[in-house]
């Protein structure tokens, strides 16, 4: 779109010119996703993910309203009205698995999505609205696989209920009473049901719609790439279509393999044998764990057990708002002008250790609420906040990068003549 | 001064946290680590060779049938199955006479339909397995404060279900006298020991008591581990009757993937061909 | 090996070093098995989210009704349920009998006989779907000193359909005559469906 030598969309029916004419959709979709679009010609298989995000969204709506054709959001009928889907409904255990499964395995390319932009520094200028926009659709992911996770109304859809809002509880002087407002009770019941299957319903189509906006803004800079180096000419780009398309076929179909083998022979791996107990709110299980997915974010809430001007519980749960919320700021924390980590050999380093950090706390999570499992989360929670505002800042400030290449051809095919003109003219100068 | 803000927000977090970390490492360092009873005598489920095990399992009929009558001569004096209606059973291999009859063995809620009472009726196939209780604080009532829960979906409602099951209808020993000489361990008046079970004292009376407790129609001997096995299997069953569908349906769906994938993965090639460098720059 | 350090290839061509007829041929045919094999799978997995709308195996299992129809006397008629829909059972009178028989059935919107609209050996007992053939409304008749409608059988308010002893359309905007299920006898009780 923004490159001028990217592919004009031409009509060749006449049907086609007619509907250009009065809605050039298609146009959009050319210039969006289709050959109008000039891609970076290295991207690597990391890249994929943006597109799979897409389909997974699209792939959780479609099965989502087909279960909610079979659904009833009722405490008393909610945990059978599953059951009926899983043994009578027609293909509905296939429904159910692929959404529930399609939820977890969403997250899992949001994760790998998000680690990549944090890799090759996408977020920085002149990106920083499809960043933004991206934590976002990544917020209201949360919300909304969060709200889902309590409509089978089994013992952990209601705990979780309870202790996520329980969160809102610790906010000093109003947090009794929004919690009460949030849940239309004292516990949770049917009237929180009822608003968590509206929402559950209305959410996916708010993130469809920033999700065109993150697109849209992705569109203004176009992509980057592994290099980090702008592009700078035709040759350091090729067309989304057929050259992306092609590759992200090939994504596609890696990543449907994996997701079948979940869906149709360990469908329950990733749940909790808990959530085939129905709700008893007389009764908690003996471990309450949100979905994996937000193990890290759990781990962080857990680990402030102190009371340090604050109560303990709330900072756990300021702690695990700010540890989402900090991504906001990554682009203003970070102010290394190099993009890629392949060329910042120091955030190469801590980018490795965050990662760790990341592994470390998505096992503590899922673990027990005793030690030593606080005590490795505590230091865990300790050094994500000490990497994202202490240490990127730090090392954007002090590192000393490698040598960028002139440009995307030259990273590509090892020569640029373009470069060679550029150096003998800097010479003449 | 965003960064500066940052670095001041980034230390309090992470100070709490650490200060957290000190306080909670130096009550744990003062404390005495004893290990629980809990944690030393209880036993993982062992594995059973099911037939329905792996990608390429299949329910053994014959097995569901001889669980289906270790259920209802045994667990269904106390255990509900509430999910599953008699017509479920022709995925036993009973054909619908078969079924009728069966259905009508039980007694199900009904209405008197010249005056309207609610009564008892013989089932029909469209109804479900009755209630035993009418509800918890009857069912609390009637078993010393324990509810028995419903099987319909035990096996998805535990660890590794199907051996869980097996394992603790089989599970049931003495107190063992080491855990009473090293932890005070008891087993109260109307609990019983079973090292499979979360906390190893179980309400529930081992309910296969004596081998032949259940004459099998197929004359297959009715031991004890026999008896839970077949009624694991056949509760495997009443959790996910549409399991067998799943994992041959899984197959088609992996098949054509793969199949789909090879050529996606050779177009991807073909399209690139010729865009690639003689040798990689980097990377 | 073209030298592509140029300009990169805008599109699905073959680098020329290698683009002859039989390579073009060959990698074209893969990228159309790719794309057929996508639409293929896609296609496929439709079948199933059309299949989840039609009924359940509980909606199935409810779809067959018995009633035992020996307390009902000449001149009487019930009304079951039957797929959630009204079913009426009526035992004519001899005299509704002969006023039935006595229509010349060929000159009916709908033509059939009484006989062919009852088992053999069971010519009294009537038994058809509660449901009017014009839209669907529940026809009056079935309970005692309802509106029987000009010909003594059922009469459907919504639009003014009559329908004979026979359950069959006599005046009115109705296209068929009242839907006669399937069932079967098995001593005093029906079998519907």
């Amino acid at each position: 779109m923004s490159f001028p030598w990217a592919n004009h969309y031409e009509p060749q029916h006449p049907l086609m010119k007619w509907v250009d004419d009065k809605l050039p959709l298609p146009r959009l979709v050319y210039n969006a996703v289709g050959a109008g679009y000039p891609v970076p010609r290295n991207l690597n298989y990391m890249y994929n993910f943006g597109v799979l995000a897409g389909f997974c969204l699209v792939l959780q709506i479609l099965t989502g309203v087909i279960l909610a054709m079979h659904y009833a959001p009722n405490s008393l009928v909610a945990f059978g009205s599953t059951e009926h889907i899983m043994r009578d409904v027609n293909w509905g255990w296939m429904l159910r698995y692929m959404h529930a499964n399609g939820a977890s395995f969403f997250f899992l390319v949001l994760y790998l999505h998000i680690f990549r932009g944090f890799y090759y520094g996408s977020y920085k200028a002149p990106r920083e609205m499809i960043w933004l926009l991206g934590v976002v659709i990544f917020l209201l992911c949360m919300a909304t696989a969060f709200m889902g996770y309590v409509l089978p109304w089994g013992q952990m859809s209601f705990w979780g209920a309870k202790v996520i809002t329980g969160l809102f509880g610790a906010i000093p002087l109003v947090g009794e009473p929004l919690q009460v407002w949030l849940l239309g009770g004292y516990a949770p019941d049917n009237a929180a049901l009822n608003r968590f299957f509206s929402l559950h319903f209305l959410l996916p189509f708010v993130i469809a719609g920033v999700v065109i906006l993150h697109i849209w803004a992705l569109h203004i800079p176009g992509s980057t790439n592994p290099t980090g180096v702008e592009v700078k000419k035709e040759s350091d780009t090729v067309p989304f279509h057929p050259y992306y398309t092609a590759k992200d076929g090939f994504g596609l179909g890696v990543f449907l393999i994996i997701y079948c083998l979940f869906v149709f022979f360990m469908p329950n791996a990733l749940g909790h044998p808990d959530n085939y107990i129905e709700a008893n709110p007389l009764s908690t299980p003996a471990l309450i764990v949100p979905e994996w997915y937000f193990y890290p974010f759990y781990a962080i809430l857990r680990a402030f057990t102190f009371d340090l001007i604050l109560p303990a519980k709330l900072w756990g749960v300021l702690a695990m708002f700010a540890a989402i919320l900090v991504w906001f700021f990554l682009p203003w924390l970070d102010k290394s002008p190099v993009r890629s980590a392949r060329y910042r050999p120091l955030y190469r380093v801590f980018f490795w250790i965050l990662m760790v950090d990341l592994a470390a706390l998505f096992w503590l999570g899922g673990a027990h609420a005793e030690e030593p499992y606080i005590m490795f989360s505590q230091i865990a929670a300790a050094y994500y906040f000490l990497h994202f505002l202490v240490i990127v800042p730090v090392v954007s400030s002090i590192e000393r990068p490698k040598p960028l290449p002139y440009s995307i051809t030259e990273a590509v095919l090892g020569k640029d003549d373009d470069a060679q003109l550029d150096a003998v003219a800097a010479a003449k100068a | 001064m965003i960064r500066l803000f940052g670095i001041l927000t980034g230390l309090v977090f992470a100070g709490v946290a650490l200060i957290s970390f000190i306080a909670g490492f130096i009550t744990w360092a003062g404390e005495e680590h004893v290990e629980t009873a809990e944690h030393v005598a209880h036993l993982a489920p062992q594995k059973q060779d099911f037939s329905f095990n792996g990608p390429l399992g299949r329910w053994d009929t014959v097995q569901l049938q001889r669980g289906y009558k270790v259920y209802k001569e045994v667990c269904a004096a106390c255990h509900s199955l509430k999910f599953v209606a008699f017509r479920d059973l022709a995925d036993l291999g009973y054909n619908e006479d078969e079924v009728k009859a069966l259905a009508a063995e039980w007694q199900v809620p009904g209405i008197d339909p010249n005056t309207g009472e609610a009564n008892l009726r013989p089932g029909l196939p469209k109804d479900y397995f009755p209630l035993v209780y009418p509800n918890n604080v009857a069912a609390a009532a009637a078993n010393n404060n324990a509810i028995p829960p419903d099987l319909s979906l035990i096996t998805k409602a535990r660890h590794d279900g199907p051996n869980y099951v097996a394992s603790l209808l089989t599970g049931y020993e003495p107190t063992p006298a080491k855990l009473k000489k090293e932890f005070k361990f008891e087993t109260p008046d109307g609990l019983h020991y079973n090292p499979y079970f979360a906390n190893l004292n179980i309400a529930m009376a081992p309910p296969l008591s004596a081998d032949g407790q259940v004459t099998y129609d197929d004359g297959t001997d009715a031991t004890k581990q026999q008896m839970a096995t077949d009624v694991a299997a056949f509760l495997t069953w009443t959790a996910e009757p549409k399991m067998q569908q799943r994992k041959q349906t899984g197959l088609w769906f992996i098949g054509f993937l793969f199949f789909a994938t090879v050529l996606a993965f050779m177009a991807y090639k073909n399209v690139w061909a010729g865009m690639k460098p003689k040798k990689p720059a980097e990377e | 090996m073209a030298d592509t350090t140029g300009t990169a290839t805008p599109d699905m061509v073959a680098p020329e070093g290698d683009a002859t007829g039989e390579g073009v041929r060959r990698r074209d045919f893969i990228n159309i098995a790719a794309v057929s094999a996508a639409g293929v799978g896609g296609i496929a997995v439709v079948y199933p989210l059309i299949s989840q709308m039609a009924p359940s195996a509980d909606v199935l299992a409810e779809s067959t009704t018995e009633v035992d129809v020996s307390a009902i006397e000449p001149g009487q008629a019930v009304k079951a349920v039957f797929r959630k829909q009204p079913l009426f059972i009526r035992r004519l009178t001899p005299d509704e009998i002969k006023q039935a028989n006595d229509v010349d059935a060929g000159s009916l919107r709908d033509p059939q006989t009484l006989k062919e609209r009852t088992k053999e050996g069971h010519e009294d007992m009537l038994v058809t779907m509660g449901v009017c053939t014009h839209l669907g409304c529940v026809p009056l008749g079935a309970a005692e000193g309802e509106n029987k409608g000009e010909f003594g059988g059922y009469f459907c308010p919504c639009h003014g359909s009559h329908y004979d002893t026979a359950g069959r359309i006599r005046k009115g905007p109705a296209p068929l005559n009242l839907e006669v299920p399937e069932y079967e006898f098995a001593d005093t009780v029906i079998r519907v469906g």
